[in-house]
């Protein structure tokens, strides 16, 4: 019985788009080998270069790291640190951790919510702010505590967070 | 292999040293409940049902993953364990939208049939009534997600017998969800290929055939285990 020839090799195209960015991710994948198992590592060089992982990249992903789709999008929504949607211009950050959240988080949440109409993992649709939550910070002697656009606020209130974020939300009445 | 010998429900049995304390308590004709355990299927250990009492102290631990050892004293059916599986169970059941009366699997469902022999006739929890889809994209299967329980036998059935990892977990804790590729449309999958194993794996009635009203389903799960011994054993059981 005559044998097969052995599979060529698939060999992924590159993005037709012709997106510089596509490129840099080519090269950040060849230096882990296009190992499938440096997939967490490949999708925070993509979120480094892109913003946020859309579909078409997590397909891209998926396609050079030969691994199938359904993990990738498995992996990347597992973590809270992958974005799937463009983040706003401006994001805030409010812990629930144990000590925030005994401080009061949830009260920010919801003086977020009446402010600037979000809630946790969504943004304004002027894509001005994102707001987001962690599961503490590691800021716990100064609970509760918030990160504005990567700046932890401490013993935070309500008052004062709409202090803060003024110009930030349009509408808002801080 | 080396042999072992171990304690079940006082009963003295002996085990090879590389089974799991489900495997070793099965083969002597003691019953372990479990819902996400399929024989053939990779271990998950992930519904918790299989908790038995071993080891010093009675620490709990999942059988079905769970290896044998020399001179264990292992218990399966305790009044802690039995208060443990009934819990476990109502919080299944509060955790989606599980209405027998309405659903394709009345009388085939493994997670109802588990409840029966817990005897969990009724709930001491609260329903949480979440909102979730059903996707009836595809043109043989629909997947109802108010009756998934996350026991992913549909996802290592379709990794590991059919290969083609069509499903995977997306999201984490009270938003995780089966999902197939992108979490696309199921009838738009690229990998799928329309082969059921996953069907016939699901224990409730997410995953179901189209065409079936309610209790009039049977999931072929017989197939299911004749695909594994033939693809494992090179054993055809017809």
């Amino acid at each position: 019985m005559p044998t097969a020839p052995p599979a060529a090799e698939a060999r992924p195209v590159p993005h037709p788009s012709g997106d510089k960015r596509f490129k840099l991710l080519e090269v950040a994948m060849k230096k882990h080998q296009f190992r499938p198992d440096a997939l967490i590592e490949v999708l925070h060089a993509a979120q480094q270069l892109f913003g946020y992982l859309e579909l078409d990249l997590l397909l891209f992903v998926a396609r050079h790291l030969k691994l199938p789709p359904s993990r990738v999008y498995g992996v990347a929504t597992f973590y809270h640190f992958f974005a799937l949607k463009p983040r706003g211009r401006h994001t805030c950050v409010v812990c629930t951790g144990t000590a925030c959240y005994v401080k009061g988080a949830d009260g920010l949440l919801a003086a977020l919510r009446r402010e600037a109409g979000v809630g946790p993992g969504e943004t304004t649709p002027d894509d001005n702010l994102s707001v987001l939550t962690a599961r503490c910070i590691g800021a716990c002697g100064i609970a509760p505590a918030v990160v504005l656009d990567g700046t932890v606020k401490g013993h935070v209130t309500a008052d004062a967070l709409a202090a803060e974020m003024k110009g930030w939300v349009p509408g808002g009445t801080g | 292999m080396t042999a072992v010998t171990l304690t079940i429900d006082g009963k003295l049995v002996t085990a090879r040293a590389d089974e799991t304390i489900l495997q070793a308590a099965r083969a002597n004709g003691i019953p372990i409940p479990t819902l996400c355990h399929v024989d053939g299927l990779s271990a998950h250990g992930g519904c918790r049902l299989c908790l038995v009492e071993a080891g010093p102290g009675g620490r709990l631990q999942p059988a079905c993953v769970i290896k044998v050892a020399e001179g264990q004293d292992v218990r399966t059916d305790t009044a802690k364990l039995r208060e443990y599986r009934k819990l476990i169970l109502e919080l299944l059941f509060a955790e989606g939208n599980h209405v027998c009366a309405v659903c394709v699997a009345n009388g085939n469902c493994e997670l109802q049939d588990a409840a029966a022999a817990a005897g969990m006739d009724h709930l001491t929890l609260d329903y949480t009534h979440p909102r979730r889809e059903v996707d009836l994209s595809h043109d043989r299967f629909g997947v109802d997600h108010n009756r998934c329980i996350l026991c992913t036998r549909c996802v290592r059935a379709c990794d590991e017998l059919e290969g083609a990892h069509t499903w995977d977990m997306s999201g984490r804790g009270a938003n995780s969800k089966v999902i197939t590729d992108l979490n696309q449309p199921w009838g738009e999958s690229a990998t799928c290929t329309s082969c059921g194993k996953c069907f016939m794996a699901c224990p409730t009635g997410a995953i179901f055939r189209k065409g079936a009203t309610v209790a009039e389903m049977d999931h072929g799960r017989a197939k299911l285990d004749f695909l594994i011994t033939a693809r494992g054993r090179k054993q055809w059981n017809v």
